[in-house]
């Protein structure tokens, strides 16, 4: 166990190392900050100045290993907008989409494995067909149309919603519908093969024979089998709580994470893009991390082959 | 002999969405209380189906026709909650891959209770220490600790020793197994024959034995139906069909099976497979296989008719010959 463990950490810190090392690199040659922050036609001593002082006139590997260097030390380094340390920058702004994503989270959760389960178990029937029917509607259009698409519906016709902003929660409510729609109906196609994966397993079968009633044989036998695959695609929703909601933030004009991680991309704000990239691969670890340990709680298989590959 | 299962015209037919197809054409079988039945055919002859359809297990895409009853009592149409106090209870079954019959994800121990809890209203130590002593009934060692196993931490064998155990917490008056050995090594497969033997005899259990190898009936079978596409061809106590078998089918059958004592002899293979149920061919689905086929078999579905006082056979030719 303790082995399965290190070795899955050190995989953990290898991936954020990669994610940091390509932001590093892709930033650095797609665009001058000087250039970006001054503007082109700043005096060429101010924009000399301004390189010299954030020290981008070194060669690239060596601003490399400087940036590796700090972060051992817990510097992630500061906005070249602002001069405010770039992790205090994030951790700020981190509530904010936090507050989208989460309920986001639920809704994606408690919609869209419920209408998985139903449709897989009147499968073929008018329940299930309509559930699909919603559930490819949900995934293929994308969230700025559909985020847009409710405004013009709920904010300009209906003036019932605000379209933008961050005043009070009810502000929150066409956001967390956007994100969470899409989100639940892949949960919700997710689920349903999940069962319909299970439900035609011969334990299933033997379930019945046994004498159990239906919905005993549902929810001991067919529910914690379909769950091991559903696990992935909560996890990996888990793991995007962070950055999850850049589309939609945008769309919304809300001032999450994701606004500021589009903001300082435009800008080449290299620290403050770094560092929310460090935020994102670190949640989405943690999150794989968690799914793999999950894994061997829901599925004694893994956990016996585990322990028998530890010892 | 009490009658105890007595199916009669027993059909089903698969709904696949654009098309019907039936794969069981009017199934008549008795099983008398304490009675071994072997049921054989080839894989997609309907022996399964049968048992599945009494027990309601199809799903909702069979259409099941004619009558079931145990004990009198019907078993088709009836609501949900009078099947599922049968399923267990009265008859129970066991399955052919025992390592995809069990849960993954339960322990064994765990599996076994939920019958007793069922059936016995057993819970808690009580059921622990039952599904000990039925571990123990089965033949496996050590069977506390074999409890706290997990399905995929048990060989073939075992699992379907735990399968056996599982079908007798509620101490049935009926057994189905549907191919009980045939994912299993040889050895193993004569040592869970011999359970089953055993626990028939201590226990005065009715058995339905379903194979595709008449070799694994013959000795656990009072009596033995051969099933061929969808039908009954034949069936007649157990020495009688081995001595004197009437329809060619069941001929090919014992003609493709070794004999332990007399003369070695070349196995002979029935020619052909069985045909698709959407594709049977006119008049007795047999006749494309069948070496003594002639032109009038293809006319018509020969009926199932008495050949000898408890033996019946489906095949134009044995009528011919016993009107002459």
């Amino acid at each position: 166990m303790l082995r399965y463990l290190s070795t899955r950490l050190v995989r953990a810190l290898l991936t954020i190392c990669f994610v940091v090392t390509f932001a590093f690199i892709i930033l650095r040659l797609s665009g001058d900050p000087a250039l970006l922050i001054l503007s082109p036609d700043a005096p060429p001593e101010a924009i000399e100045a301004f390189r010299k002082s954030w020290g981008l006139d070194r060669p690239v590997w060596e601003q490399y290993f400087h940036y590796f260097a700090a972060i051992a030390e817990g510097n992630l380094g500061r906005s070249m907008r602002d001069g405010r340390p770039a992790l205090e920058l994030v951790l700020e702004r981190v509530p904010a989409t936090l507050a989208l994503t989460i309920p986001a989270l639920i809704l994606k959760i408690g919609i869209g494995i419920p209408a998985g389960i139903y449709a897989a178990l009147h499968r073929n029937k008018l329940a299930d067909r309509l559930t699909m029917l919603f559930s490819v509607a949900g995934f293929t259009v994308p969230s700025f149309v559909l985020g847009l698409l409710l405004v013009l519906v709920f904010s300009v016709n209906l003036g019932w919603l605000p379209s933008g902003g961050q005043d009070s929660w009810v502000h929150g409510i066409l956001p967390v519908i956007t994100l969470g729609t899409a989100g639940a109906a892949v949960l919700a196609r997710f689920t349903r093969s999940a069962m319909l994966e299970v439900l035609g397993q011969p334990y299933i079968r033997t379930a019945s024979a046994k004498g159990l009633p239906w919905r005993r044989v549902i929810i001991d036998h067919a529910l914690p089998n379909a769950a091991i695959p559903t696990v992935t695609i909560v996890g990996f929703m888990v793991g995007s709580l962070v950055a999850g909601a850049v589309v939609v933030e945008s769309v919304f004009s809300w001032p999450g994470v994701g606004r500021l991680l589009v903001i300082a991309v435009a800008n080449r704000d290299l620290a403050v893009v770094q560092t929310i990239l460090l935020f994102v691969a670190a949640t989405m670890v943690c999150a794989n991390l968690t799914v793999d340990m999950l894994y061997g709680w829901i599925d004694p298989r893994l956990r016996t082959r585990r322990v028998a590959g530890a010892g | 002999m009490e009658t105890l299962v007595s199916i009669r015209g027993l059909t089903v037919d698969f709904d696949l969405g654009h098309r019907v197809v039936r794969v069981l054409h009017g199934v008549d079988l008795t099983i008398g209380k304490g009675q071994a039945i072997g049921l054989v055919g080839e894989s997609g002859s309907g022996k399964s189906v049968t048992w599945l359809a009494a027990l309601g297990l199809l799903g909702p895409r069979a259409h099941v026709g004619g009558s079931v009853q145990l004990s009198g009592e019907p078993l088709l149409g009836v609501p949900a909650a009078r099947l599922e106090a049968v399923r267990g209870r009265r008859v129970a079954m066991i399955f052919q891959d025992p390592a995809s019959a069990l849960n993954p994800v339960h322990r064994i121990g765990r599996q076994i209770g939920e019958a007793l809890r069922l059936h016995r209203g057993l819970d808690g130590a009580a059921a622990r220490a039952e599904a000990k002593r039925l571990l123990e009934r089965v033949g496996i060692a050590d069977a506390r600790r074999r409890l706290d196993d997990y399905p995929h931490q048990l060989s073939g064998g075992t699992n379907q020793r735990v399968m056996i155990a599982m079908a007798l917490a509620g101490e049935p008056d009926m057994l189905v197994a549907d191919e009980p050995t045939t994912a299993l090594d040889a050895t193993i497969q004569a040592q869970i024959l011999d359970l089953l033997r055993e626990l028939r005899r201590d226990g005065g259990m009715s058995m339905v034995l379903i194979s595709h190898d008449l070799g694994v009936v013959a000795e656990n079978s009072d009596r033995i139906a051969v099933m061929y596409a969808g039908r009954i061809v034949e069936e007649a106590p157990t020495a009688e069909l081995f001595a004197a078998p009437r329809h060619p089918y069941t001929t090919g059958l014992l003609a493709a099976l070794p004999d332990l004592d007399g003369p070695r002899r070349r196995l002979v293979a029935i020619p052909g497979t069985v045909p698709e149920p959407a594709r049977l061919p006119p008049g007795c689905a047999f006749a494309p296989r069948c070496p003594q086929a002639i032109a009038a078999c293809t006319t018509g579905v020969p009926p199932l008719v008495h050949v000898a006082t408890d033996h019946r056979a489906a095949c134009i030719r044995v009528q011919t010959a016993m009107a002459a």
